[in-house]
C-alpha cells in the first residue's frame, strides 16, 4: 500500500530559468502544502488533474479543499491533451498531442509509465473492464490499444484517416470516427488481440468529434463539413447511423470557427441534449426521445464545450477565440441563458465537482484556475496554474464515455 | 486555500529568438518586408505570437508540428510563398476547418506571420 507521502517529487521548475531565490520560495510553498497530507492514507475520489498545456505538466488537485497538491512534469506537448482514469481512480492516462500516452499516479504524483505511441494524437478512452486504453491518432491515422497496466501495445487498428471522437462503449467496445473518410467504426475488444471491427461508411462530411450518452447507448458524431450530426444507436446497431439536426444552419451564413467545438462534455439534461452549433453562435437543443431539434439558444460566441451539471439543472458553455473570456449558463427548464460570467481571457475548459456544487474553470491567459459556486455563481477560490487547459476529476473513472 | 506564487516563474518559451530582423531580412531579402515588420508594434507582435502559439496551436500544435491542421514548421513551408501563406491566414481554406482570420488580423500582420513561420524563428 502506498502512502500519500513521498516528498521528492517537487522538482517543479528546476529546469526552468528562474533565480535560485524564487525557486526556493516556490519549493517552500510546495512543501508546506504537501506536508499537511504527509503520513496519511487517502482516497482519490476528490482528486483530479489539470493540464498545463504549454509546459507539458499537470497539476494534481483536490476539489474538497480547492487546492493544488503537486505538479507532475515531463509529459511533452499537451496542447489538446485529455485524460481518462483507471477504474480504481488512482491513475490518470494522459493523451498528449505529440502521441505521448502517460500513466500518472495521483497518489505519488509520479509518472508510472509513458510511451510515445504515434506522431500526432487527439484523445483516448479506457475500456469497460478497465484493462485496455485506446488512443486515437492523426498520424499515422488509426487507433492503438494498450494494456492499461503496462502500456504495452495490444492491438493496432489503422484507419487511413485522422481518427477522432474515440469513446468506450458497453460490451468492451470502442467507437470512433474517421475525419477524412466520413466513417464510424465500432471495435469489439472481447478478444483484445483481435478486435472485431464493424464499419459504417459515408456517414457524413468531416466528423470532428464524437460522444456517447451516459447510458452508453447513443454514439453521436458532430460534422464539420455539414450542418448536422450522426447518431448510432448501439442497442440497435444493425439499423446503422442516422442523421440528426440535419441542416440546422441552412440558409444562414456560417461564421468563422476559431476553435473546434468539443463533444466529450455530453450535455444531456432534463430529457434534452445540448450541443454546440458549428459556425453559428448557438447552442442547439435536441429532444432525446424523438431526436428532433426543440430549440436554438443564441449564445455569446461559437460554443466550444457545452456541459451539464451532474444534476442536469443548468448547462455551462464556453466559447471560441476571440470571445473566450465569457461563460454562459443555461437553465435547462426554460432553455434561457440565466447568467453570463467573464472569468477572464482564455476560458478553455470547465469541470464540476462530483455532485456539482462547484465548477472549476481554467483561465489560460490569466494563468489561473477559478472555482465558482454553481448555485450563487460566486467565485469561491482561484488557484495558480501555467496556461491551464483541461481539468479532469477522478469521478470520471466510473462513467461510460469519459 | 493554499497558494504558491507561480508568478515568480515563467514557462520557458517554446520558440527562441535569434536576431529577428537579420533572419527576416535573410528570408525575404527585401526592404519591403522590413517595413512590414516595422509597422507592427512590439506589443502587437507579442499578441500575434501568442495567438500563433496558443490559438493556431489548438489545431496546428503548440510546437506547430501539426494536428487537425497542417504542420507549420519552417521545413514544411520551404516550397510555400509567404504571400500565399498570408492569404491562407487571411481568407482560410474553404472546405476545411482553417478559418479566415481577416476580421482579427491585418494583411501586413498576416504577411509578417507567414515570414516568421517560414524563417522558423518566431521570436519570444
Amino acid at each position: 500500500m502506498k502512502v500519500w507521502a513521498t516528498s521528492t517529487r517537487w522538482s517543479l521548475g528546476m529546469k526552468m530559468s528562474l533565480t535560485a531565490g524564487l525557486v526556493m520560495g516556490a519549493l517552500v510553498a510546495f512543501s508546506a502544502s504537501h506536508h499537511a497530507a504527509a503520513d496519511e492514507l487517502r482516497g482519490t475520489g476528490d482528486m483530479g488533474l489539470v493540464v498545463e498545456r504549454a509546459t507539458g505538466s499537470l497539476l494534481v488537485v483536490e476539489n474538497t479543499t480547492r487546492t493544488q497538491l503537486a505538479r507532475v512534469e515531463g509529459l511533452g506537448d499537451l496542447s489538446h491533451a485529455s485524460i481518462v482514469y483507471s477504474r480504481d481512480a488512482r491513475y490518470g492516462y494522459v493523451f498528449g498531442r505529440d502521441g505521448g500516452l502517460t500513466k500518472v499516479d495521483l497518489l505519488t504524483a509520479k509518472i508510472d509509465a509513458r510511451v510515445i505511441q504515434a506522431g500526432n494524437a487527439i484523445g483516448g478512452a479506457i475500456s469497460q473492464d478497465g484493462r485496455l486504453v485506446a488512443v486515437s491518432n492523426y498520424e499515422p491515422g488509426g487507433v492503438k490499444v494498450f494494456d492499461a497496466k503496462t502500456l504495452k501495445l495490444v492491438a493496432d487498428i489503422p484507419t487511413g484517416s485522422k481518427t477522432v471522437g474515440l469513446v468506450d462503449a458497453p460490451g468492451n467496445r470502442f467507437v470512433f470516427s474517421l475525419y477524412d473518410e466520413g466513417a464510424i467504426w465500432v471495435a469489439d475488444m472481447s478478444d483484445p488481440h483481435t478486435p472485431k471491427i464493424t464499419k459504417f461508411e459515408n456517414v457524413g462530411t468531416q466528423p470532428y468529434d464524437g460522444l456517447i450518452s451516459p447510458d452508453g447507448r447513443y454514439y453521436i458524431a458532430g460534422l464539420f463539413g455539414e450542418d448536422g450530426m450522426v447518431m448510432l444507436d448501439l442497442w440497435n446497431i444493425d439499423k446503422g447511423p442516422v442523421r440528426i439536426l440535419d441542416g440546422y444552419g441552412r440558409g444562414e451564413e456560417k461564421l468563422p470557427v476559431y476553435k473546434m467545438p468539443h463533444l466529450e462534455g455530453w450535455a444531456m439534461a432534463n430529457g434534452m441534449a445540448f450541443v454546440p452549433a458549428i459556425g453559428h453562435h448557438e447552442v442547439l437543443v435536441v429532444d432525446t426521445t424523438t431526436w428532433k431539434e426543440v430549440a436554438r439558444i443564441p449564445s455569446h460566441g461559437q460554443p466550444v464545450f457545452v456541459m451539464a451539471q451532474p444534476d442536469g439543472r443548468q448547462v455551462w458553455v464556453n466559447f471560441a477565440y476571440p470571445l473566450n473570456d465569457t461563460i454562459q449558463v443555461i437553465d435547462t427548464q426554460t432553455q434561457k441563458i440565466i447568467k453570463t460570467l467573464t472569468p477572464g481571457k482564455g476560458v478553455l475548459h470547465m469541470e464540476f465537482t462530483p455532485r456539482g456544487e462547484d465548477v472549476w474553470m481554467s483561465v489560460r491567459d490569466l494563468d489561473l484556475i477559478k472555482v465558482f459556486d454553481t448555485a450563487t455563481f460566486e467565485q469561491l477560490a482561484e488557484l495558480p496554474g501555467l496556461k491551464p487547459s483541461g481539468i479532469f476529476f477522478t469521478w470520471r473513472s466510473g462513467r461510460i464515455g469519459l | 486555500m493554499k497558494h504558491w506564487d507561480l508568478k515568480v516563474w515563467t514557462p520557458k518559451p517554446v520558440l527562441k529568438l535569434g536576431a529577428f530582423y537579420a533572419v527576416l531580412a535573410l528570408v525575404t531579402g527585401s526592404v519591403a518586408a522590413a517595413a512590414v515588420a516595422k509597422d507592427i508594434s512590439p506589443e502587437r507582435k507579442n499578441e500575434l505570437r501568442y495567438v500563433l502559439e496558443q490559438d493556431c496551436g489548438s489545431c496546428h500544435g503548440l510546437t506547430l508540428k501539426g494536428g487537425l491542421g497542417s504542420p507549420l514548421l519552417a521545413g514544411k513551408l520551404t516550397d510555400r510563398d509567404a504571400t500565399d501563406l498570408a492569404s491562407i491566414i487571411l481568407d482560410g481554406v474553404p472546405g476545411t476547418p482553417m478559418p479566415p482570420w481577416r476580421p482579427l488580423i491585418q494583411p501586413h500582420e498576416a504577411l509578417w506571420l507567414a515570414q516568421i513561420l517560414k524563417s522558423g524563428d518566431l521570436g519570444q
